[in-house]
């Protein structure tokens, strides 16, 4: 077990937003958070990157307890993100973008970069290094040099994962990777997700494309009105009544 | 890339230029002008690291130019204190008040953060004009001394004081390149771009904002002690916001977040006020306006613009640009 | 006991302008989410007209706050069509710096058209009454009673027509009160009206007991965003609260802490509640 939530609530005022939701990730396996507009998957996912501090309940990484650290401590054990909106810096390029990512890992100061020092250098080439190879991985080689900019949204998605990826995650935390792309892009991510799986990386991922999903993930869990309605394999949770009803009936493979 | 449009080269020539500018006049008037905008320089690289790098607009900058200024003054004045010392004193009094004040303005963000620096500008002002005590309230502080020598070099002519100035401001250019293309500049880029982002992948934003700020302050701070001793008076008037909104408009004519925008900002305009004379006191008249029209059609001022008619778009465009960016993000999530 | 009266008549006096001014600043930034450091101009401006309506052309000192109204108001619009709307998509730092712009423009024009001295506005309402057994002037009790009115009236045209339901609409959910069918443009040019009409009034009814000179909006504008972060910013009922606190702080603040740092109370409040509250008073979590 990486991590896991125990009794996690959030409020915000009269409203909860997410509901005493105990939660496991294991190690190396790609886990799906659903469930229908509203239901509380974004601000789960703020919970446990740190953006938000929750009404009660604790997050537990590697048996360590760390709901009380900020964003930036998290990322540094290992805990990476992507946001549904990119953010990444458009008028730079993508190399430029990705390299920042190993910054954490450097122990730069003000002191290094006025005098050129050798940790200066040193640190600066093992972050290009690292973006170098976190570019690779993600295919986005040839176009380290291009403005982001230029590049298309299933690109932009991919330097981003590349982006999380440079910081040395143990478990990446994807919001709605495959969202505005279409479906032959979403083959592509869903192959670059199994291959960071390979890689010993861990995944979760919000995602409302239900066929993507299904294909992927080990296990899924449903949120609705911030409440875990269900959990289990995509055929369990398929099968969930429940799950159903909280999609309208809806055919959720669709 | 030809060599002719090597910065290295270009940079060489203006300092050459620089050097030797005493030797080809002798009007002692235009000395003093560019003088002053070397000060004046040097403060708004100090408002541009934070403003354009970081991306927090501060208007407190002449708050924090009159901290060193007041701070190198009085210490000379009433202590008899040695310039160098001084200024010394200036600059760490000008870190720890910038540090202080970034550590709470700081948590603070966009609007917040440039109406409570408004605010802080405005107190230091109200400060430094009713403690008449210590500060000579109005009436200003007279007869600041010049820069003591120091070993062979005195400072008494204006000359010599045109080039420790000229040297001031080469040493800041130079820290502030070598901040900005350095992966340290790159991440108050990161935090300008966004925050959130830089937070979810490892930065810790506060303390690099904070040093930002404080390096931002302790420049303008370094100008100001300068500034009290070249010109041997100072008023509460320097710390005035109206002194800040002439920061900011060098800044923004010259290209905000860009490394040459500063300089190139501030000699223009200080020269222009300077020639139209006449103007003085409605050169808002014109800059008013041209703040306006660049903001909406050239957002990253002259530097930005030379700069990426020059080089492709690419290199000093990075961290240009970042004004434009925020426009693309908007259309994305829409 | 006598002294505390009269200080908090002063304080009412003066938290009438400051909520009048600040009710202003408000409405912009809740609909456009601009923080116009302009409004400090527009007052600066409105004085001025009046004053010149007055000495100028001779009209009554009713008829000229009317003429400085629309004057401003229209200015206003103005403004909003040439600065704040080609700006409109671009990130808060442009904004601000146009504001600033126009701010300084502004300036510069009055400084040209009037000159730099201080001047004092005629009233014929300086007569001296007693009221509650203190001596005050007619136009300190007419400042209250105009604020007062002013806000009635606006808060029943927020309340009660169709196009103060669009604004109110469009303060709350820009996005939404678009695709409601509300004309944005129109209601950024009304509210933009209605922020320099309101600055013209604050400023005609405070001047003739204070001065009228270029720089008179710089504190006044300082203290507006004060204002406006205690109440929350965009807020309406908390722009008139907040303004009505900091005029009674600073009046009595004034009297019994210390005169010579009165202007300080405004400010030494707004870093106070930025330090322990940074996103304002009475800021949302946001999910």
């Amino acid at each position: 077990m990486i991590l896991r939530t125990c009794g996690l609530t959030k409020k915000f005022d009269g409203l909860t937003a997410v509901d005493q939701v105990d939660f496991a990730i294991e190690k190396g396996t790609i886990t799906a958070v659903i469930g229908p507009n509203g239901a509380g998957k974004s601000t789960f996912f703020n919970l446990i990157s740190g953006f938000l501090a929750p009404t009660s309940g604790e997050i537990c990484y590697n048996g360590r307890d760390i709901t009380r650290l900020k964003p930036y401590e998290r990322a540094r054990l290992g805990i990476g993100r992507t946001f549904q909106t990119t953010r990444l810096f458009e008028q730079a390029t993508v190399l430029e973008n990705v390299m920042i990512g190993h910054r954490l890992r450097t122990k730069l100061g003000l002191w290094d970069a006025l005098f050129k020092t050798r940790r200066l250098k040193r640190e600066e080439t093992a972050s290009r290094e690292k973006a170098h190879e976190a570019l690779a991985f993600t295919g986005l080689l040839p176009k380290s040099d291009r403005l982001v900019s230029e590049l298309s949204q299933e690109e932009k998605k991919r330097t981003a994962i590349a982006l999380a990826l440079a910081t040395e995650p143990e478990i990446v935390f994807l919001d709605e990777p495959a969202a505005g792309i279409n479906p032959e892009e979403t083959e592509k991510l869903a192959e670059l997700m199994k291959k960071m799986v390979k890689k010993g990386i861990t995944i979760c991922l919000i995602e409302h494309k239900m066929q993507m999903v299904m294909n992927l993930a080990d296990k899924i869990m449903v949120l609705n009105h911030g409440k875990k309605i269900a959990e289990g394999t995509p055929d369990e949770v398929k099968h969930h009544e429940e799950v159903i009803r909280a999609y309208l009936g809806g055919g959720i493979s669709a | 890339m030809s060599a002719l449009l090597n910065g290295r080269i270009w940079s060489l020539i203006l300092l050459l230029a620089a050097v030797i500018f005493p030797f080809l006049t002798e009007n002692q008037y235009y000395l003093h002008i560019l003088s002053m905008a070397f000060i004046w320089a040097i403060a708004v690289y100090g408002l541009n690291l934070i403003s354009g790098y970081t991306g927090y607009l501060s208007l407190a900058h002449a708050g924090f130019f009159a901290v060193g200024a007041y701070s190198a003054g009085l210490l000379m004045v009433k202590t008899g204190l040695n310039f160098w010392l001084a200024l010394a004193a200036a600059i760490l009094i000008t870190a720890v008040a910038g540090f202080l004040i970034g550590l709470v303005s700081l948590r603070t963000k966009e609007h917040f953060f440039a109406i409570y620096t408004l605010c802080v500008g405005y107190i230091i002002y109200l400060i430094i004009y009713k403690w008449e005590e210590l500060t000579e309230g109005v009436r200003g502080l007279i007869g600041i001394p010049h820069p003591a020598p120091l070993g062979p070099f005195s400072f008494e002519t204006p000359r010599s004081q045109y080039y420790l100035l000229l040297f001031f401001l080469v040493l800041v250019i130079w820290m502030m390149k070598r901040i900005v293309h350095s992966l340290v500049g790159s991440t108050y880029t990161a935090i300008r771009n966004s925050e959130e982002l830089a937070e979810a992948i490892g930065i810790n934003v506060m303390k690099q904002k904070l040093v930002s700020f404080v390096v931002s302050t302790v420049l303008a701070g370094l100008a100001g002690a300068l500034y009290a001793s070249f010109v041997r008076f100072i008023g509460p008037d320097i710390s005035y916001v109206s002194i800040t909104f002439d920061m900011l408009t060098y800044l923004i004519v010259g290209g905000i977040g860009t490394l040459a925008g500063p300089l190139v900002g501030t000699i223009l305009i200080v020269a222009l006020t300077q020639s139209l004379q006449f103007l003085e006191d409605f050169r808002m008249l014109i800059f008013g306006p041209l703040l306006i029209a660049l903001i909406i059609f050239y957002p990253r001022g002259i530097a930005g613009g030379v700069s990426s008619w020059l080089h492709n778009r690419r290199k000093e465009t990075v961290f240009a640009a970042g004004m434009e960016r925020t426009v693309n993000v908007k259309g994305e999530s829409q | 006991m006598e002294i505390f009266v009269q200080q908090v008549f002063n304080g009412l006096t003066v938290g009438s302008v400051y909520s009048l001014f600040a009710l202003g600043l408000t409405l912009v930034y809740g609909i456009l989410h601009i923080p116009n450091f302009a409004h400090g101009a527009f007052y600066m401006v409105g004085g001025y007209i009046t004053l010149m309506a007055m000495t100028g052309w001779g009209v009554h000192y009713v008829a000229a706050v009317v003429i400085s109204v629309i004057v401003v108001g229209l200015l206003a619009v103005l403004t909003e069509r040439i600065v704040f709307f080609p700006l409109r998509n671009m990130p808060p730092l442009q904004d601000k710096i146009a504001a600033i712009g126009l701010m300084l423009f502004l300036e510069a024009f009055a400084q040209l058209v009037w000159g730099t001295e201080y001047r004092t506005m005629p009233t014929p309402f300086g007569k001296v009454v007693d009221v509650f057994g203190i001596t005050v002037t007619v136009q300190r009790i007419l400042i209250i009673v105009t604020a007062v009115a002013v806000m009635l009236i606006l808060y029943l045209f927020l309340k009660k027509t169709m196009t103060g339901a669009a604004i109110i609409a469009m303060s709350q959910n820009r996005e939404g009160a678009f695709l409601a069918g509300i004309n944005a443009n129109k209601i950024a040019m009304l509210t933009f009206f209605i922020s320099g009409a309101l600055a013209a009034v604050a400023s005609s009814i405070a001047s003739p007991i204070n001065l009228v000179f270029p720089g008179m909006g710089h504190l006044v504008i300082l203290k507006a965003f004060v204002i406006i972060i205690i109440g929350g910013m965009g807020s309406i009922p908390g722009a008139i609260i907040g303004g009505y606190i900091l005029g009674f702080a600073e009046s009595l603040g004034g009297t019994f802490i210390s005169n010579d740092y009165k202007d300080l109370i405004a400010f030494v409040l707004l870093v106070v509640i930025l330090t322990f509250r940074p996103k304002g008073l009475f800021a949302k979590e946001v999910h």
